[in-house]
């Protein structure tokens, strides 16, 4: 492989990557611009999503392939949705008026006990797989969608998984965005975001609002939980606070807040972990992404795309 | 006056723990550790309002610094005294050079920043094995001079008195208006950055120095790994537990979650396999795997029901309670 090469697999990899964190990134991006909170269980509910999937399949082995993706890509936003709504309901709805520091504790709370779930879902046997048998080992996930080259005989790898991966994701953030420019639900969580009073007069309900940002967040991490696992083929129950930390890294880079900023914040991350590991050393990448996120929040808290908006007294 | 004399009959009992039961004292060695550690923290959350968590990486700082002092394969091997206080300085001084540029930032984003810098000082160890000695760590290391009890408890009580006194000076009041309202503190002539940095300062030196003692004790530096989030998670936990900004709440938090950690689950697993209901395959009877989810419902509920933790300082109390915030 000449440099170029290697550079143009790297990109790719980095935007395969990228745009799953961006996924990711979404979520955290969108529950942050309405309440404020960052969500620590973000993480671990893209974890928990990847270990409905890989149940998912070992349930349904005998459907063909396309259907098992197409039940995945519906099932598991649907239960990473609902399960993000529901800690909503059931732990931060209690807290908006508390102390500060009191929602993010919760969802440190949230992210162990979903850490935890994850461990103990590890070692239900799924005998399909003969998995199951060491909870905290890495579970293989069934190699789904094909590793073959689309571009032939290059030297340059775009797999059908890289294609899947931009297959799934741009429609979703096009819609994404379609969904909070156009509906009325949409333009609801506009005005929550910007003025939870101003809306609540306006005849919004705050809450519901925010349980269908919770609802959405979740889903696009349950999307972005499939695509990771049929990606990487590898899902661990520790994998969530990894990804749930590039992610925020993302969403703050990009400018917390911000939906597109998300996304170019995502890819940027997926780019830099990408480069970093081929150029510099794998060991090194945690601590270039940190270093990044130190960085932005020192020099430039609002980001990218994020707007300057002054700290309300 | 009352007050006073209870605090030194708990310390007299203390004291003779070791007389009485040598297995207890032995399991307390590691919640005095942890118990400096939490109060450490506790100047930065409970008093200035500062959520930091990544107190496990000044815990490590403290620890490779004194394993690096002391180790014979270095030129240094200074005795436990000069190590210790080298580590608490050198302690102060990541305190303050992560501190720095950072406590300008609101809460969580410092929160972040804080999570962040525990993973670089992990990472960064884990890399620079050359040093550190990777995953083995440093070792071995001279056992400390005297009973590793005794002196785990001479510097709980120091790190509580200082504690105390600091909480009842001008500087500790300053720190409880700053987390009370910070511009009305800084209305009222306190200048906030300067007085949150030296908190900042002050708790990453006492983490420091749990985590010198921590090395004594383990006769090691221990791995990176030792000192990863959930160690910071931990210290949170006693802290929101035993009652922020409360020091008396803080040891007890530390005494019943490190206990429910080190004893409780210690004694059920023991018992459970004694009696072979717990089988290899199956991870669901194992209490150990159970941890995670109740400390995570531990902090959710505590959050929920009981903010001010189980030993609450008056202060947080009234404020909890006494006023609910107008809904808006």
């Amino acid at each position: 492989m000449s440099g170029w090469e290697v550079f143009l697999q790297q990109l790719i990899i980095g935007l395969s990557n990228g745009m799953i964190i961006a996924l990711i990134a979404l979520g955290y991006t969108m529950v942050y611009g309405i309440v404020e909170l960052i969500n620590f269980a973000h993480g671990d509910l893209f974890m928990l999503g990847s270990f409905l999937a890989l149940t998912i399949v070992g349930l349904c082995t005998a459907l063909p392939v396309f259907v098992v993706v197409l039940l995945l890509l519906t099932l598991t936003p649907l239960f990473s949705g609902g399960l993000n709504w529901l800690v909503d309901r059931l732990a931060y709805r209690h807290l908006r008026h508390s102390i500060r520091l009191a929602p993010l504790v919760s969802a440190i709370g949230v992210s162990f006990v979903f850490l935890n779930v994850g461990l103990l879902w590890g070692g239900v046997p799924m005998d399909v797989f003969g998995l199951g048998k060491a909870a905290a080992a890495p579970k293989d996930f069934p190699v789904l969608v094909s590793n073959d080259n689309l571009l032939g005989d290059a030297t340059v790898q775009f797999t059908a998984k890289d294609a899947l991966v931009f297959v799934v994701t741009i429609p979703l953030m096009i819609g994404l965005t379609w969904f909070v420019k156009r509906t009325r639900t949409g333009k609801a969580m506009r005005a929550v975001a910007q003025d939870q009073t101003a809306a609540e007069l306006m005849g919004i309900n705050v809450d519901r609002v925010v349980g269908q940002t919770f609802l959405i967040g979740g889903g696009l991490a349950g999307v972005a939980s499939v695509v990771f696992a049929l990606y990487n083929n590898t899902i661990y129950f520790q994998m969530g606070y990894r990804a749930g930390m590039d992610a925020f890294t993302a969403a703050v880079l990009g400018g917390i807040g911000s939906l597109p900023g998300a996304v170019l914040g995502g890819l940027c991350i997926g780019l830099a972990r990408a480069f970093s590991d081929q150029y510099i050393a794998t060991g090194w990448t945690n601590v270039i992404v940190f270093t990044i996120l130190v960085l932005v929040l020192v020099f430039r808290p609002a980001g990218i795309l994020g707007s300057k908006h002054r700290e309300k007294v | 006056m009352s007050k006073l004399k209870f605090h030194w009959a708990f310390l007299l009992i203390a004291a003779f723990i070791p007389a009485i039961s040598p297995h207890f004292a032995e399991l307390l060695r590691p919640i005095f550790v942890m118990a400096i550690l939490a109060l450490g923290l506790n100047i930065l959350t409970g008093f200035t309002g500062i959520l930091n968590l990544g107190v496990a990486a000044f815990m490590a700082v403290g620890a490779y610094s004194y394993a690096i002092l002391t180790c014979d394969i270095y030129p240094f091997q200074l005795n436990f005294g000069c190590a210790t206080g080298t580590t608490v300085l050198i302690g102060l001084l990541a305190g303050l050079a992560l501190g720095l540029p950072t406590i300008r930032l609101r809460g969580d984003y410092l929160a972040i920043v804080t999570l962040g810098f525990g993973e670089i000082v992990q990472d960064t160890l884990k890399n620079l094995d050359v040093i550190t000695k990777g995953t083995q760590g440093i070792n071995p290391l001279p056992p400390p001079p005297f009973s590793v009890y005794y002196l785990f408890l001479a510097f709980l009580t120091l790190v509580v008195l200082l504690n105390r006194n600091l909480q009842r000076s001008r500087i500790g009041r300053t720190w409880i208006a700053i987390r009370e309202d910070e511009l009305a503190a800084s209305c009222m002539g306190i200048n906030p950055m300067k007085m949150k940095l030296l908190a900042f300062s002050l708790g990453a030196a006492q983490c420091a120095l749990a985590g010198a003692l921590w090395a004594s004790y383990l006769g090691s530096s221990g791995e990176p790994g030792n000192y990863d989030f959930q160690v910071s998670i931990i210290a949170l936990c006693i802290v929101i537990v035993g009652g922020m900004g409360n020091i008396a709440g803080v040891l007890l938090g530390a005494l019943v979650v490190m206990g429910f950690n080190s004893i409780v689950l210690e004694t059920l697993t023991n018992f459970l396999k004694s009696h072979q209901i717990i089988s290899s395959s199956n991870v669901f009877t194992a209490p150990g795997n159970w941890k995670y989810l109740l400390f995570g419902l531990a902090l959710i509920l505590m959050m929920r029901f009981r903010p001010e933790g189980l030993l609450p300082s008056k202060q947080t109390k009234a404020e909890l309670h006494h006023h609910e915030p107008p809904k808006n």
